[in-house]
């Protein structure tokens, strides 16, 4: 399998996942894309560490991993706290920040 | 044995030394008598420094640099010091008598005062007579010029001493503003002097002059714009209009500083630097026709004045006109002796109507009537003070007012000559007006006009001689203007020209005639003052209305400079700051518009940063 | 000299921002504590700018009292102080003006403690500024003295009466004039607008200079282009100028002044304002001799347009905070007139008058305050006859007043005196006649508004009873001002001598060029 191929799959789980982002309604779907959009990147570090032979990448990728999980961890947080205050979890619903 | 810079510096700072006691020690001030006997001591002090000072130049000038005061890179700028020579001894002298016995005077006069008023009235008394002896003794022009100011200050802050009435704060003003505008021409006149010659000093200035030194050749505009200053404290015309409303003062105010000393600076600082105006002969000649006018134009206000000091307050700007025009024609000694005579038997007469004003708590001539059988002392002393102004040999005024008229005879000024002896005619006429109303006749049954402070219960009916402290100084002054004119009927000082024999027979004929008018017209009422009024209609009216000036000054203050001030704050305002206003009012507008893009929609954000992204991406691969 | 042996200047510089520091974490709502502080923070450096004014070698002039740490050596920043005599002078003008104006404010309950404690870190910018002689350093400090006033405006200001009116009313109102939101936000604006120019004048200098070094005794020794000169001395005359209220750029300055509360006033009218005269004195004359030859004509310009423009505008104002702060723009006029003479005495009058402005505005801006704590009107127009009621603040008043309007024996006098010579040896004479038509404008207005507001009959107004005179610690501020005008009106030398040794220098560089 070439390079281009792993590329584009990331190309495709990202656009899958900027779709889900700016589709959704629920907070929670939005996260998921989020989280969609962050595999993609996995993927691309991957294949290049890979194909360069250079664990830079992968190590990177073992980064993000823990992160993300944090992220999640943190993003949920927030939306069952949000929910909690406003009752809602959709994303239209929270615009205090509107101008 | 002290020298002469010893002695007037002692006369100098002993008023300076009890102005800083009343305006340092609180206490003191406030305690009122305590206070103004202190001022007195000190005057008296400066007196006597004064006529030791005088006493001691007949050998000895002095010229005393005390303190460089504004240093430069290459030495002084200016510095303090007297200037103690035969002429501003003599004038010191004038000062610190006038001053001393103004300030014994207002003891008996402001007597009613709340003590804390009268302490503030004597230090105020102390700071005229420390700035005005500097502005005689200052050896350059900063020095005097400084001086001058200060002097202004007095005179506005003792016009204002009653602030709490309208006019008088009305008046203190006026006259700040109007010798404030002399004195811009002053202050201009003297940089430019000192640009072209490098110094203030009027040592330096007057060896240059003799030196014919290049620097001193076409100071004309120079010359004129410090005549400027001189015009506007001695309240020449048309800055004459300050004087009479400065008679809202305290009269011992009115005798001394718009009488006496104060007003006369003008004419001194032209005698006192007549070395340079010699330079300009142009400037000379405008003086003297400026100040024949002026005298003959304030002789004819002085006749339809109903108010004692008013009538009081346009003679001496008309004598202020003789000294100019003296001064003018090329013979300032004669303008300076006239000074000096003027300077006593004015202040006689000031402090005479004060007497009477006292008495009578009106100002009104018409509201006073037969004050001579009730105050004879005042009547005496009044009498002595109008024979003087009205140059009646063996009074002090004759002599230097023959004086003048000789020099401007002899100085080529033909017209301004004429103007002189109508105003001399009509300076008789108008003070035997005063003498016969106020002292002759019966006592007028209503008084009218606002009592001058706050005496009660006093009418011309009841009125009586003022209290021994007030009515001894009427004497000495009556006494010394008495003697002045006998001593020069002795001993004819020589002139520095030749007076033509007709002047002499001249200058008392028109005074006799004068009287001689005022007789037939007042107690004789031969012919009736209505009369005479309704012949010379549109003078009186005119005489009347103060020829229009005032409401000419007024209306040039209101509309001119308040007018053009409105418009420059409305520009500022609406303009300048409008504009400024406008371009944030539109930023915020722009901001307010701009802001709706900001939904709070994380999606609506990031549609907008895919877009940038795809926009950037476009763009860099866009084929060149 | 034992004052050599110890960094004089910083313990001056920062005592204001120790005692701010202290203000915040020890005195917490103990009033008096705050109160004492701030009396004790500003005393220090009082004593010590007295004792450097007395200390400072008249002979040997040029920058005294040095000190040199390096800051970031790799950029050649240096925290480097010393003063000459001109800046000796500001110190102690900065000095007096902040040690009345702790007084002054002795009266401000809501939040105190934060208030003096914002007061003296400005403070510390303003002495900052006069004694670095490090641009960069300076424009730390130029920085620290401008921020702090958006908060004291703000929160501590009152606002007058908003009046959307005119040809552009509209915007008026929309952007909430007279407001003191608005005043501290106009005068935020303005400054930071100005800063902008003089941050990119001395960024300029620093890259073409000779050395890589910030340090104005160095730049001083460079020879600039004087094409760059030209610009950069414009950067400057509009950055600092701003803040020395040049027309057309003066108008933050009406409105911060009448907004700010009364210590605030003082200290911007009577310092503040100096800083940026200060800036094109030193930074603009002193470093750009080519530009300064080439824009005086502009700088005296502006400044007559300053004087007649100023004065005019104050007497048409009907409140009494308005004509005083525009007053200062009339004078500030004269003290740029004065640089802009380039004469030994107009240069001399033109520091004068920053020092005679700085203490006489002060005065009046403390005597306002007073009036209108006491009497609740800043309308000159419905105010009478005070001067029976408080016949101390009328007195102060009025010694203000002829101090203004230039009265010999007061210090404005010397300083108007100086310039106007200056003004006729200057290479446009004409320049002396709007000065001296100046003069007398503040004539008009001064005595017009003595006059009706301490003259005359008492107001009939019942808010206007038994009105009390100044009292306790506001006599501290009155009469500590009140000596400082008269001292140096009676004894210029006192501060000329100093002033001169720091002016010729830099005047002698300029006429070598001429």
């Amino acid at each position: 399998m070439t390079l281009q191929a792993y590329l584009t799959l990331a190309a495709m789980l990202f656009c899958i996942g900027l779709f889900g982002v700016m589709t959704r309604r629920n907070t929670i779907g939005i996260l998921l894309g989020i989280e969609l959009m962050l595999n993609a990147v996995n993927i691309n570090l991957v294949a290049f560490a890979r194909f360069r032979g250079d664990v830079a990448g992968m190590v990177f990728t073992v980064f993000t991993i823990c992160i993300t999980v944090a992220e999640v961890a943190l993003g949920l947080a927030l939306v069952i706290l949000i929910y909690r205050i406003r009752r809602t979890a959709v994303a239209d619903h929270l615009d205090l920040l509107r101008g | 044995m002290a020298a002469t810079g010893d002695y007037a510096l002692w006369a100098w700072l002993a008023p300076g030394l009890s102005f800083l006691l009343l305006s340092l020690v609180v206490p003191l001030r406030r305690s009122g008598r305590p206070a103004a006997w202190l001022s007195i001591v000190f005057s008296a002090g400066a007196l006597v420094g004064a006529i030791l000072a005088w006493r001691a130049t007949v050998p000895d000038m002095a010229r005393r640099i005390l303190w460089e005061w504004i240093p430069v890179e290459d030495g002084v700028l200016t510095s303090v010091g007297v200037l103690a020579d035969a002429d501003s001894t003599l004038m010191l002298i004038l000062v610190a008598l006038v001053s001393f016995l103004v300030q014994l005077y207002s003891l008996g006069y402001l007597a009613d005062e709340p003590p804390a008023s009268l302490g503030r009235y004597y230090a105020y008394q102390s700071l005229f007579a420390f700035s005005m002896m500097g502005l005689v003794l200052a050896p350059n022009f900063v020095q005097l010029f400084i001086c001058w100011e200060l002097v202004g200050l007095c005179s506005y802050l003792l016009i204002g001493y009653w602030y709490q009435r309208p006019e008088a704060a009305r008046a203190a003003v006026k006259a700040f503003w109007v010798t404030k505008a002399g004195d811009v021409g002053f202050l201009i006149g003297i940089v430019m002097l000192w640009s072209r010659t490098g110094t203030f000093d009027f040592s330096d200035l007057f060896a240059m002059a003799q030196g014919g030194s290049d620097a001193l050749t076409g100071i004309a505009l120079v010359m004129f714009f410090i005549y400027l200053g001189a015009a506007g404290k001695s309240a020449q015309f048309p800055f004459h209009i300050w004087l009479p409303d400065a008679m809202e003062g305290p009269t011992p105010v009115s005798a001394l500083i718009h009488a006496a000393t104060m007003v006369t600076a003008g004419v001194y600082l032209l005698f006192r630097t007549s070395f340079l105006f010699e330079q300009a002969p142009e400037v000379l000649h405008a003086v003297g026709w400026i100040g024949a006018f002026t005298a003959l134009f304030a002789a004819t206000l002085a006749c339809v004045q109903a108010d004692i000091k008013r009538v009081l307050a346009y003679s001496t700007v008309s004598q202020l006109g003789y000294m100019m025009a003296a001064i003018g024609a090329g013979f300032a000694s004669a303008g300076f002796l006239h000074l000096l005579t003027h300077g006593v038997f004015k202040a006689l007469l000031f402090l005479a109507a004060g007497a009477v004003i006292h008495a009578v708590a009106s100002n009104d001539i018409f509201a006073m009537g037969g004050l001579a059988r009730r105050m004879p002392q005042t009547f005496v002393v009044f009498l002595i003070g109008t024979l003087s102004l009205a140059g009646i040999p063996f009074f002090a005024g004759f002599f230097s007012k023959e004086e003048i008229l000789g020099a401007t005879w002899a100085g080529g000024l033909t017209l301004p000559f004429a103007m002189l002896v109508l105003a001399a005619f009509l300076t008789a006429f108008y003070m035997f007006r005063v003498v016969f109303i106020a002292f002759f006749g019966s006592p007028a049954a209503v008084a009218t006009g606002a009592p001058a402070h706050g005496a009660h219960g006093r009418d011309a009916g009841h009125a009586h001689d003022a209290p021994p402290i007030m009515t001894v100084v009427l004497w000495v002054l009556a006494l010394l203007a008495v003697t002045i004119g006998i001593g020069f009927a002795r001993s004819h000082p020589e002139s520095e020209f030749v007076v033509p024999g007709f002047i002499t027979p001249l200058a008392i004929g028109v005074a006799v005639g004068g009287i001689a008018l005022a007789t037939v017209v007042y107690p004789l009422r031969w012919i009736s003052p209505d009369w005479l009024a309704r012949r010379l209609a549109a003078l009186n009216e005119a005489a009347h209305e103060r020829f229009w000036l005032d409401d000419l000054f007024a209306l040039a203050y209101r509309s001119g400079i308040l007018g053009l001030s409105r418009i420059v704050g409305w520009f500022d305002r609406y303009i300048v700051d409008g504009i400024l206003n406008v371009l944030s009012a539109w930023t915020l507008t722009a901001g307010d518009r701009l802001r709706r893009v900001q939904s709070g929609q994380v999606q609506d954000y990031i549609y907008g940063i895919a877009l940038g992204v795809l926009l950037v991406m476009v763009l860099l691969r866009w084929p060149r | 000299m034992t004052l050599a042996s110890f960094p004089v200047l910083s313990v001056i510089t920062w005592s204001p921002f120790v005692g701010a520091l202290l203000i915040m974490f020890l005195a917490r709502r103990s009033a008096p504590l705050v109160r004492g502080l701030a009396v004790v923070s500003t005393a220090v450096p009082l004593v010590l700018s007295i004792a450097i004014f007395a200390a400072y070698d008249r002979e040997a002039a040029g920058f005294q009292f040095f000190e040199d740490v390096p800051l970031v050596p790799a950029l050649g920043i240096n925290y480097q102080l010393g003063v000459d005599g001109m800046s000796l002078l500001l110190v102690l003008l900065t000095s007096i003006i902040i040690f009345a104006g702790a007084f002054a404010s002795w009266t401000v309950k809501v939040r105190s403690q934060e208030f003096y404690a914002l007061l003296l870190v400005l403070v510390t910018g303003v002495y900052g500024v006069f004694v670095s002689l490090d641009l960069f350093v300076l424009f730390l400090f130029y920085e620290i003295a401008v921020l702090p006033m958006y908060l004291l405006i703000g929160i501590w200001g009152s606002s007058g009466e908003v009046r959307p009116r005119g040809v552009f009313g509209w915007a008026f109102g929309r952007t909430g004039v007279g407001t003191k939101e608005y005043a501290a936000m106009k005068l935020t604006l303005y400054l930071l607008f100005g800063s902008a120019f003089i941050l990119v004048g001395i960024l300029a200098l620093y890259v073409a200079g000779d050395s890589t070094s910030f340090s104005f005794l160095e730049m001083e020794l460079s020879q600039f282009d004087p094409r760059l000169q030209s610009w950069v001395f414009l950067a400057f005359y509009v950055g600092f100028g701003i803040l020395a209220g040049i027309w057309p750029l003066h108008t933050w300055s009406p409105d911060g002044h009448a907004s700010a509360p009364t210590a605030v006033s003082m200290l911007h009218a009577g310092v503040l304002m100096k800083l940026g005269a200060y800036g094109v004195v030193r930074l603009g004359m002193g470093l750009l001799p080519d530009g300064t030859l080439q824009w005086s004509w502009l700088v005296g310009t502006i400044a007559c347009i300053n004087i007649v423009y100023g004065a005019l505008s104050a007497m048409a104002q009907t409140d009494l905070k308005y004509v005083i702060a525009y007053s200062s723009v009339s004078h500030m006029g004269v003290v740029m007139l004065g640089a802009a003479t380039l004469t030994e005495v107009g240069l001399n009058g033109s520091v004068y008058q920053m020092f005679a402005h700085g203490v006489m505005t002060g005065l009046f801006f403390a005597l306002v305050g007073l009036v209108y704590e006491k009497a609740h009107s800043r309308e000159i127009f419905k105010m009478s006859g005070f001067a029976r009621s408080m016949p101390g603040i009328a007195t102060a008043f009025t010694i203000a007043g002829l101090s203004s309007l230039g009265l010999p024996a007061t210090a404005g006098f010397v300083a108007e005196f100086l310039t106007f010579l200056g003004a006729w040896q200057s290479s446009h004479p004409w320049w002396l006649f709007p000065g001296v038509i100046g003069a007398f404008l503040t004539a008009i207005y001064v005595l017009r508004v003595t006059k009706q507001i301490f003259w005359g009959p008492p107001s009939p107004d019942p808010h206007f009873l038994h009105l009390p005179d100044a009292r306790g610690p506001e006599w501290a501020a009155l009469w500590i001002l009140v000596a400082v005008i008269v001292l140096f009106g009676v004894w210029p030398s006192l501060a000329l001598a100093p002033v001169d040794s720091a002016t010729m220098p830099l005047l002698n560089r300029l006429w070598v060029l001429q």
